[in-house]
């Protein structure tokens, strides 16, 4: 059981994202997370799912998921080069005084930005894959984090390959 | 400028629809408006459920898409189980339904259910028609997707504004459709179909595991020429009856939960399983981990989802059942050497034939047999669920693909009548015979209405043994005779067919059989025999649940 992520092409059109997302939990599969948003490709979107299981259910995974009309191409990234990335944004208590400096270098290491001073609590956004993030919120959590939110991963091939229609 | 529903009417036309099923309503009244003087023949049910299975055996006799429509809200949820059952048994119907009118969707407007949202999970894939503009290209796409690659169900909701709205007219309908998210693969890979061939050609105990696919992409005539050719015994499944003659020396009948003998021990033992069209399913394999055992396998499927999905496949053949069989056709050069596996299987089908206790009691597998003996092969036969479906199966020879129907995956009660039903619009030259349980007829018993109404001469032939038969079976066999709530009160049935206008006839003696069946079938009307059977006669030999499907119980041996 480890965590792929599959890119998934599909028609923008009204339900397909209930079309997907019911598919997988009629079947059993379990979504880890999944970031949904336009592409390239007008009238299409790119849905990028990181789903957990092993070989054989993510082989059935992908083959259900293609089966869905309005999905045009199922690939897994997991095996392939990619760059997989993740947004998450961060609201941490950070009174004045030596803990919003301490939260403020933290930032600065992780390369988390600034994008919110509040009198009482500051807004932090990072990128970079699951485990920076998480490292992160771990880092954050004494100084109390007020609210957390975490687009799921999206991710692409690296080079010139892509994942493009035509299944 | 021409209305959404006379557009609708003129591309069900153009999709050859010649016959709907349906159930007026509300949203429905411009639709039934335009049907009202329109050639395609509409035939009002008396439930929306019996619509779904009637286009559902429509479809299954003729090969062709059948068509229901019901109205929003109830009309639409009751075409569920109707869908359902279709898309179980990969089945292609389009069903139509009306909405509410889109400035009301969403608001919980009277009668408005969300069918879209509802068949999801039981739909090859379904349409909400928002604009009557659209409505020419989604027809046309709903009859392609329903028909092609693994058949199946799409519905097509329809809110009463695009009915009424207005298209143009003239505008052309493309003549092929193309949907980049859906390109079916028709034809098997060379290499792996080589490769297959050269496991056949070394088998020394092959064996054909046939199913659903082959009758659904009409692959019989293929199926039988090449078990031939290679000499390789096939068995079939529940919904593969018919793809090979019954009677044709190399076929063993059906496999599984309540299949031969000769069959299960032919899968347990052979070192070769070719796959055709089927899926693997529980009530086929029994326990998975000692299903064919000692083989190598060839799946042929079109929908690549089955291959592996329940059984480790050696070569999987992606393909139409049928392209992958001419291509083994014509690719073939060597068959293996089966002489000693097919007389060892010959040996096992004398030894071990399908019996029943032959003395004056009147017994229900009788009955199906006297039923195959007048029929021949020549008839329709639809069966509802339990131990009437599998003494249809076992004891009624299939000579045919499409003369036989039957609710397979989803096992669905009360499906047989109303498939009957459609059955006869497909083939009104054949007689067509719903053999029900007393439980399942009176699931949809309210067709009576219909056949009575269009004298449609479908035949029902009720094994009454007072009885959820198969349920009390179970209850027998691993509850200790507990029949807990499994006994159904007598019911004249007769009286019953009497008051819709329906002729019948009730037979309690072995005796009374032949010549009720004679009877029926030279009516021209609809007709009831109500045949009070042995009440706790069981369905042998069987596989208990969770077993290999060599470890039969109630076998017996010549
Ligand atoms: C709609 C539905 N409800 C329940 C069942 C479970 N079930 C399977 S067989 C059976 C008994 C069928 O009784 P009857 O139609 O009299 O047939 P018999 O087995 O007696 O031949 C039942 C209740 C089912 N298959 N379908
Ligand atoms: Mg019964």
């Amino acid at each position: 059981m480890k965590p792929h992520t599959l890119s998934v092409l599909v028609e923008n059109r009204a339900g397909v994202l209930s079309r997907v997302a019911g598919m997988f939990s009629r079947r059993g599969f379990n979504i880890e997370s999944l970031a949904v948003g336009t592409c390239e490709e007008p009238n299409m979107s790119r849905i990028t799912i990181v789903v957990n299981g092993d070989d054989g259910v993510v082989e059935q995974v992908m083959k259900q998921t293609n089966k869905l009309i309005d999905v045009i191409k199922v690939s897994d990234l997991t095996k392939r080069e990619s760059v997989e990335r993740e947004l998450a944004l961060i609201k941490v208590a950070a009174e004045t005084g030596p803990s919003r400096a301490e939260i403020l270098q933290i930032a600065d290491i992780f390369r988390a930005q600034v994008v919110d001073v509040g009198s009482k609590t500051l807004v932090l956004q990072v990128t970079g894959d699951a485990e920076k993030i998480d490292a992160l919120e771990k880092l954050l959590r004494q100084y109390g984090i007020k609210e957390l939110v975490r687009t799921g991963k999206i991710a692409l091939l690296r080079g010139a390959k892509t994942v493009k229609s035509s299944k | 400028m021409k209305t959404g529903a006379r557009t609708l009417i003129e591309a069900l036309q153009r999709e050859g629809v010649d016959t709907i099923f349906g159930y007026p309503g509300g949203v429905v009244l411009p639709i039934y408006d335009e049907l009202y003087d329109s050639s395609i023949r509409h035939i009002l049910v008396r439930h929306e459920q019996a619509a779904a299975h009637a286009a559902d055996g429509y479809a299954r006799a003729s090969g062709r898409v059948g068509v229901c429509l019901a109205t929003s809200g109830p009309g639409a949820c009751n075409l569920v189980t109707g869908i359902a059952t279709a898309y179980m048994d990969s089945i292609p119907i389009v069903a139509l339904t009306g909405q509410v009118p889109t400035a009301l969707l969403g608001n919980d407007a009277f009668q408005e259910s969300d069918i879209t949202g509802i068949t999801m999970p039981v739909t090859k894939h379904n349409y909400l028609v928002k604009d009557a503009g659209d409505l020419d290209r989604v027809v046309q796409e709903a009859f392609y997707v329903a028909r092609t690659g693994r058949p199946g169900p799409v519905l097509v909701d329809i809110p009463k504004d695009v009915s009424t709205g207005q298209v143009l007219e003239g505008k052309p309908v493309p003549e092929t459709v193309s949907l980049r998210g859906y390109q079916p693969t028709y034809q098997g890979h060379v290499r792996q179909i080589e490769k297959a061939l050269d496991l056949i050609a070394t088998a020394e105990r092959p064996l054909v595991y046939a199913g659903g696919g082959v009758v659904l992409s009409g692959a019989s005539a293929e199926l039988l020429e090449f078990v031939e050719a290679a000499a390789i015994p096939v068995t079939t499944t529940l919904m593969g009856l018919g793809a090979v003659p019954g009677d044709h020396p190399l076929c063993l009948g059906m496999l599984g939960m309540h299949g031969t003998q000769s069959a299960n021990y032919a899968v347990t033992e052979c070192d070769l399983l070719v796959a055709v069209g089927v899926r693997f399913d529980d009530r086929v394999t029994g326990k998975i981990e000692t299903f064919a055992p000692n083989a190598t396998v060839i799946h042929i499927d079109i929908d690549p989802a089955e291959i592996g999905k329940n059984k480790k496949v050696d070569v999987p053949i992606v393909g139409d059942v049928k392209a992958v069989l001419q291509a083994f056709l014509s690719r073939m050069q060597k068959r293996g050497d089966t002489a000693n596996w097919v007389s060892r299987i010959g040996t096992w089908k004398a030894q071990y034939p399908l019996g029943y206790r032959d003395d004056d009691h009147l017994r229900p597998q009788y009955v199906v047999e006297q039923l195959s003996d007048i029929l021949k092969g020549e008839g329709v036969v639809v069966s509802e669920v339990g131990q009437n479906q599998m003494w249809t199966a076992l004891y009624y020879c299939f000579k045919k693909p499409r003369t036989w129907i039957t609710s397979g995956g989803l096992g669905t009660m009360g499906y047989g009548f109303p498939a009957a039903i459609g059955a006869h619009y497909a083939r009104p030259d054949l007689p067509v015979v719903d053999i029900a349980g007393d439980g399942s007829f009176q699931m949809n018993i309210q067709e009576l209405g219909t056949v009575a109404q269009y004298n449609i001469p479908v035949k029902v032939v009720i094994l009454n043994n007072m009885y959820l038969g198969m349920v009390r079976q179970w209850q027998e066999l691993f509850y200790d005779r507990r029949y807990s709530y499994t006994e159904l009160p007598p019911v004249d049935f007769v009286k019953i067919a009497n008051a819709y206008g329906v002729e019948g006839l009730m037979v309690d003696e072995k005796a009374g059989v032949r010549e009720a069946l004679e009877t029926a079938l030279a009516t021209d009307g609809p007709f009831v025999l109500d045949f009070r059977v042995e009440r706790e006669e069981n369905v042998f030999p069987m596989v208990p649940a969770g077993a290999a499907i060599n470890e039969m119980i109630g076998v017996r041996q010549q």
